[in-house]
């Protein structure tokens, strides 16, 4: 999902003329197919923006975790903690391989938390909605775990090796998600009034803040062209969120719910949904931390992280104990 | 909070149900092998993927160097005798 | 309530409360892989409680179902031991809590191995390969952090200090454990001090913590006399949506 959200530094794709002999030899492997992998040459910016946009990939993961584990201790049964518990684990999970292929980069895993916890560096905006009825487990699950995925599916076959290693896993993880998520809406949609008008209320509030997770339309976006050259970005914002309002309007419809979209309708010319843009005034509002949960999301991350020092720490010290006295023993 | 000291790097190595030899899996960060093990089992085998394994500090690997590449391992590249299809039989020998 | 629905009861009410309190951990443990190791730990804890609570509900007759136990039953209802519902406070406390809960748990599961109630053997058998796994964690990093800074230490006996009078409720025998005994589906609680102390004593001294002098028991949690006041609230905010929407499915 997150990978939409990033803005690269390049001004534009550069023509393989401009490029230095370096420079053209690692856009060729690229071209080629070839995975490049640490250690390898490779231009400043690349490392730079893989990254930003690595690190801003795990970030969302973690900071991911918060919206639903709000959820986790109020499950309505035995199953369904169990379920959402093993689904929030591995966001948590997600975030660590990530965080281990951005290391690869030349940065490590608290630096990166220290840029997140001093607003450096970005999570996804979807996080910053609260989650204020069981049926938001539902939605979460189906639409932003779906839009997710849909973005998370191509970057498995993104440049840079480690990175798409880490996507294959996690790709292969995050199938029940999704299927977890809808599932929960079935049984909510199907349900009594209130869980009905629960499930509504969930895709109502759910709906914008999912087709923004895309960012923003790529005639607005002038800087994706050098990641798509670079294959650290795969598809256009516009062509995922088409794909993904295209697959997700007949769920809703087979859910009996209603996308809160007065424009939403088939077009028989394009084979698509024509559907209204998001209101892109709150994305950029929520970007710049003014989403309803902005101050909640990173308080608890630093919260977690400041009260975490002294076990990180004394885990550290023991272990050197530990080995001096092995050392001294030897 | 860069003047403290972060938990080491491990890589995971996993060997799964099936007899295949130990597989890197992924890193993880660890403050020594005990834990790292443990963390191992707990962030790689959720899903029953292995009944192996092994934990390396990434700082005692030693890896090939990317820019010696050519000299590593194009020199295998033109030992095709070392491969069974090098070697034309006759159908009447037989699977061989 | 016969005995044995009111000793499984107790099994499954600890598994619950621990689970939940685990639980609450999830996207904020001192580090990703601390995180994602407590939540195996919730998982096996709360895996177990379907079991327990499972059996209950059979042994029970009543249509009830482990979900019903679970949700629908009052503070006074419930039969853990009061350490597992003390909260978390911080990763030390909850640590030592597991650990403490962890050294009788591997000795006692592995005792109801050889049940009589082949349906409870069979339970501990699954459990107490779980058990040890959270066991050996739990210890290690109970020595980790006793020994490993000066702060730490200080951290973790104020942990032992507040858990001490609540952790030996489990080992604490009543008419129920009596009648259970007498059948032979499992052992007196009390029979697992030794081997419990066995595990503790030792882990305390590797971690540079001291026990208590003191000998005094909170009771009341196992027998449901006398929750603390957390149990009211942690039951208000697990029980929630059962008790706000009754009767419905989720």
């Amino acid at each position: 999902m997150y990978a939409q959200m990033v803005k690269s530094t390049g001004k534009g794709v550069q023509a393989l003329e401009e490029m230095s002999r370096e420079e053209r030899a690692f856009q060729e492997r690229i071209d080629r197919g070839e995975k490049i992998e640490p250690k390898e040459w490779m231009p400043d910016a690349y490392r730079k923006n893989l990254i930003r946009q690595i690190g801003q990939h795990a970030h969302s993961e973690i900071v991911g975790q918060l919206p639903e584990g709000n959820w986790i201790t109020r499950a309505p049964t035995l199953e369904r903690k169990a379920n959402l518990l093993a689904k929030v684990q591995d966001e948590a999970g997600h975030g660590l391989y990530l965080y281990c292929a951005a290391e690869t980069l030349g940065v490590s895993r608290d630096e990166l938390f220290e840029m997140l916890h001093s607003g450096k560096m970005k999570y996804s905006s979807i996080f910053n909605y609260p989650t204020l009825t069981w049926a938001d487990m539902g939605a979460v699950g189906w639409l932003v775990d779906g839009a997710a995925i849909m973005n998370q599916v191509p970057l498995q076959r993104t440049s840079y090796g480690p990175y798409a290693r880490a996507m294959v896993r996690i790709c292969k993880e995050e199938s029940f998600h999704q299927r977890q998520g809808f599932q929960i809406m079935m049984v909510m949609a199907n349900g009594s009034k209130d869980q009905k008008r629960m499930a509504q209320d969930a895709l109502n509030r759910f709906w914008g803040p999912a087709l923004m997770m895309f960012g923003p339309s790529d005639k607005d976006s002038v800087h994706s062209a050098q990641s798509m050259a670079w294959k650290i970005k795969m598809n256009s914002n516009d062509e995922l969120r088409q794909k993904f309002v295209d697959e997700t309007v007949p769920q809703a419809e087979y859910l009996d719910l209603k996308v809160p979209d007065e424009n939403l309708k088939w077009n028989e010319e394009t084979g698509h949904y024509d559907f209204s843009q998001p209101d892109w005034d709150e994305f950029y509002d929520v970007l710049k931390g003014n989403g309803p949960c902005n101050h909640e999301r990173l308080e608890a991350r630093k919260k977690a992280w400041d009260e975490g020092a002294w076990v990180r720490e004394a885990m550290m010290a023991h272990a050197e104990k530990k080995a001096a006295k092995k050392q001294a023993a030897e | 909070m860069s003047d403290k000291k972060e938990w080491p790097l491990w890589e995971v190595f996993i060997r799964g149900q099936h007899g295949m030899s130990h597989r890197h899996v992924g890193s993880l960060h660890a403050s020594d092998n005990e834990m790292a093990m443990k963390n191992a089992r707990d962030v790689y085998t959720r899903r029953n993927e292995g009944v192996s394994i092994w934990v390396v500090e990434a700082q005692h690997i030693s890896a090939s160097v990317p820019s010696e590449k050519g000299p590593m391992f194009d020199p295998a590249k033109d030992k095709v005798y070392r491969h069974p299809t090098f070697y034309e039989l006759p159908d009447e020998a037989g699977n061989m | 309530m016969s005995a044995l629905f009111e000793f499984l009861l107790r099994q499954g009410d600890n598994t619950l409360v621990l689970g939940h309190r685990t639980s609450e951990w999830c996207g904020t443990a001192p580090a990703l892989e601390e995180d994602i190791a407590l939540a195996n730990t919730a998982l096996d804890l709360i895996g177990q409680t379907q079991l327990w609570l499972g059996y209950a509900a059979q042994v029970e007759d009543k249509g009830r179902s482990a979900n019903d136990l679970a949700f629908l039953r009052d503070v006074y209802d419930f039969k853990n031991v009061l350490m597992l519902e003390t909260p978390n406070h911080d990763f030390g406390r909850t640590i030592m809590r597991q650990f403490l809960f962890d050294a009788f748990q591997v000795h006692w599961l592995t005792a109801l191995t050889d049940s009589k109630d082949s349906h409870i053997s069979e339970i501990a058998i699954k459990s107490v390969k779980e058990a040890k796994y959270h066991l050996e964690r739990s210890r290690d990093t109970v020595i980790a952090l006793g020994d490993g800074t000066e702060k730490s230490n200080v951290i973790m006996q104020s942990a032992l200090e507040y858990l001490w009078p609540y952790a030996r409720e489990i080992m604490s025998d009543d008419a129920v454990d009596e009648e259970i005994a007498s059948l032979e589906i499992a052992p007196l609680p009390s029979t697992i001090h030794e081997s419990w102390l066995q595990i503790v004593e030792p882990t305390m001294r590797d971690a540079c913590l001291k026990i208590p002098d003191s000998n005094f028991v909170h009771n009341g949690g196992k027998t449901g006399l006398r929750h603390t006041e957390h149990l009211g609230h942690m039951l208000a905010t697990m029980q929630v949506l059962q008790r706000s929407y009754p009767g419905v499915t989720w």
